[in-house]
């Protein structure tokens, strides 16, 4: 197996790898337990008493 | 520099925070920002009436041209993000400034101490010349040091934070601190002709050097342009409107997809090039792809807004703020765009990337900077609201005129250029040659000048405004007209 | 899920190791490839290093910027071949530090300038670009011609770019200094330069002074670029990447 073959065997690899964890971001993101804990953290710039 | 008797005068004390180094940063910020938009003037006049370069070695396009970008990205860009790093991480961490005012103030000063080394040698040819990577090596070394002090000041404020949360502005501030280290190093790896001397000679050639200077040049756009101004957005769109980020699970998926994609997207700078073809395919697919995140990133930022509408008519920093998205998901639109390589064989090497760099620095970078300015300042030195809103308004059409002429004269000329290039006549030779193409810019060069003194006009408004709010007089909002919504 | 995000938005430390992981990947994908396959560059014959007159004619160009408004990389569309020549190739710059590939043509491409225009015309033309076309918005380099060359240092900058790969032997960093000359000298004997650096061109670029000006290594560089590789006798096969 040539480095060239081997580069373009996990360059295809890294596709099917990059899409799993994207997939598992978003799911864990959009998942409905997480959902108050967001949108307590997105409240954390508003919660500093900055005038 | 305003002196420090100024810096603090009427300044509110919070004991807590570190303060004074970002109000300097917040004038030094207005100071290279006029600087760089005047010298984007001076050079696209001389691409009008090239005999303004008075046969001096000193004003060549040739060395004025990366003074220009240098002082647009490093020095306006740079220092706005030194400044907005150090009030956004102890604002969402809760904590003071990890080092202090001596650290934060080392920082500041040694940056602006790399900008001012690296101006002063391309105006007397000390210059790699590599794009937006043209500082030569004792330069480098420098901004390595103070990078590093930079990366530690940040990331020991995230540590010792109180929020158990890190709120995601952190988490682009802290992404581009660390792509930027790791870029910067690799690419100006060099060896030094002489340790007393400026000259050196870099680690790679050819088209190895090709690849990481893009792999640097890209990210540049995209970790120093963009994800650190996303984390602007994260941070003073949700203040500014009072409201918090429309999804903050959007801006998780945003966060993690665009560091991973943008740093692939480098050899679409490099097609139809040396470069070999499987890496000019890389670049190019996945440029297409990075137009998702960028868009995800977009309608966060404009839906934050959802609800709160009416604020842009009363308060044209948010304007700013919002337009400045707007202009950001336009140029990541364009950009996956020419990174066809079809279309990318008519653009490349034309004006139209010119354009395509401008609607992205001048709509995106510029203005969210002026934005959150314009938030800032009122904060900072505790006054009501800026002197005027009047004049913010002016400088907000001003501007976006400007930007307007701007780029549609740079796709006019970039796509004509493009097509005269490759245009044949009836017998089958070349139309025209080379410096009719030339010849053919000239009005669209006067439009672009044209452009570029409305924007430099409008930041000159806008250091009016500044001062005159620091001097702390009256504000005018609070005589007669509507009061600034704070 | 075993993975909790929480743990990287709550551990900066972890946070920022991962980002770092996540955007060295593309980097690493595409760059150490280009340096492991080998016919990333070509194998065609006849490109060398710079001859020291060259290379700092080519440190001028770097000096100047000259990369932001002239490119140096022809690609492979008939109307560039029809306007410049020959695509260029990979090997044609393996000795460039850095690349001067560019990004804009405001003025057109050079990487094949060479021997295109006369030396004279080099000359004039750079001086006062528009005294030999009206229509160009080029600047002015008349100092170029006034001032002298400053070559004391040249072994040291042969040596140091061996040091970062490029190809000098010891001959040529001994001979530097005398190879130099001997490129802006048509009187003397240049076999030993030949020899040295083949297909090199000798000559008094600058015809307007006696002295070694800026302008004579300026000159020099431009109008090798280019010329290393001979197209004609070439197998398409060699230029596969």
């Amino acid at each position: 197996m040539t480095l060239q073959s081997l580069g373009e065997f996990l360059g295809s690899l890294w596709t099917v790898w990059a899409l799993i964890v994207f997939a598992g971001i978003a799911f864990w993101a959009w998942r409905p337990r997480n959902k108050k804990r967001f949108e307590k953290d997105a409240q954390i710039p508003l919660k500093d008493d900055d005038r | 520099m305003s002196s420090p008797a100024v810096l603090s005068a009427g300044a509110r004390t919070t004991p807590h925070y570190v303060e004074d180094p970002i109000r300097a940063a917040v004038v030094l910020t207005m100071f290279w920002g006029i600087a760089a938009f005047l010298v984007g003037v001076i050079i696209a006049a001389q691409l009008v009436w090239p005999q303004l370069s008075f046969d001096s070695p000193y004003l060549t396009f040739g060395r004025l041209r990366p003074l220009h970008t240098s002082a647009a990205i490093f020095a306006f860009g740079g220092t706005a993000l030194i400044g907005t790093a150090f009030h956004v991480v102890q604002r969402t961490c809760r904590a003071r400034l990890f080092g202090g005012e001596p650290l934060a103030w080392f920082i500041l000063l040694g940056y602006q101490f790399f900008i001012v080394m690296a101006a002063t040698g391309y105006l007397l040819g000390i210059t790699q010349s590599k794009e937006y990577a043209e500082p030569e090596w004792f330069v480098d070394l420098w901004l390595t040091i103070v990078w590093v002090a930079y990366l530690l000041a940040y990331l020991g404020t995230v540590l010792k934070r109180e929020e158990p949360h890190i709120y995601v502005a952190n988490w682009f501030y802290l992404a581009f601190i660390v792509t930027i280290a790791m870029l910067h190093i690799v690419n100006n790896l060099a060896l030094p002709v002489s340790i007393t001397g400026t000259k050196s000679y870099g680690a790679w050639s050819g088209v190895q050097d090709a690849m990481i200077q893009w792999w640097y040049g890209h990210n540049a756009v995209g970790f120093f342009l963009t994800a650190a101004f996303l984390g602007m957005m994260y941070y003073y769109i949700p203040k500014a409107a009072n409201r918090p980020v429309y999804s903050y699970r959007l801006s998780i998926v945003h966060f993690w997809s665009l560091v991973f994609m943008y740093i692939w997207a480098g050899p679409h700078h490099l097609h139809y090039t040396s470069l070999p073809d499987w890496a000019q395919t890389l670049g190019m697919v996945f440029s297409v792809m990075l137009w998702m995140p960028s868009w995800g990133g977009m309608i966060n930022g404009l839906m934050t807004l959802s609800g709160a509408w009416d604020k842009l008519r009363t308060d044209p920093g948010l304007r700013f703020s919002v337009t400045a998205v707007g202009f950001y998901g336009m140029a990541t639109f364009e950009g996956p765009v020419m990174s066809i390589k079809a279309v990318n064989s008519l653009s490349h090497y034309t004006d139209w990337t010119i354009g395509h760099v401008h609607s992205g620095a001048l709509g995106w970078v510029a203005f969210i900077v002026f934005g959150t300015l314009y938030y800032m300042v009122p904060k900072l030195w505790n006054r009501p609201g800026m002197w005027s809103t009047r004049l913010m308004g002016w400088h907000y059409w001003i501007s976006t005129i400007g930007i307007v002429l701007y780029i549609t004269a740079m796709w006019v000329s970039g796509i004509m250029q493009g097509l005269m290039w490759r245009a044949y006549d009836e017998l089958g030779f070349l139309q025209y040659s080379f410096v009719e193409t030339v010849a053919a810019m000239q009005p669209f060069y006067a439009i672009r000048l044209l452009g570029g003194l409305f924007f430099l006009t409008g930041g000159l408004l806008m250091a009016y405004n500044m001062w005159r709010t620091i001097r702390g007089e009256a504000t005018l909002a609070a005589r007669p007209r509507p009061a600034l919504a704070a | 899920m075993f993975i909790r995000h929480e743990w990287i938005e709550k551990n900066a430390i972890l946070m920022l190791v991962l980002t770092l992981i996540t955007v060295s990947i593309g980097g690493l994908v595409q760059i150490i490839p280009l340096f492991t396959i080998e016919t990333t560059i070509e194998r065609v014959d006849g490109v060398r290093p710079y001859t020291p007159l060259e290379l700092l004619g080519r440190n001028i160009y770097i000096r100047e910027g000259c990369y932001v408004c002239h490119s140096q990389q022809i690609r492979p569309f008939k109307d560039e071949v029809e306007r410049y020549g020959h695509y260029s190739l990979a090997a044609e710059s393996m000795y460039d530090k850095p690349f001067q590939w560019g990004s804009k043509r405001t003025g057109p491409d050079l990487a094949r300038v060479g021997g295109r225009y006369s030396n004279d015309w080099h000359v004039a033309h750079l001086a006062s670009p528009r005294a030999v076309v009206p229509e160009s918005i080029m600047p002015a380099y008349p100092f170029l011609a006034d001032k002298p060359l400053d070559y004391g240092d040249i072994a040291q900058h042969l040596k140091t770019l061996r040091a970062v790969g490029t190809p000098y032997s010891d001959e040529m960093i001994a001979n530097a200094k005398a190879d130099l000359e001997a490129q802006v000298n048509p009187d003397l004997d240049p076999t030993a330069l030949e020899k040295r650096y083949p297909r090199v061109v000798v000559g008094k670029f600058n015809g307007s002074t006696t002295a070694i000006t800026e302008m004579d290594a300026l000159v020099a560089y431009l109008q090798m670029l280019g010329t290393l590789v001979r197209f004609g006798d070439l197998p398409p096969e060699r230029l596969r990447q």
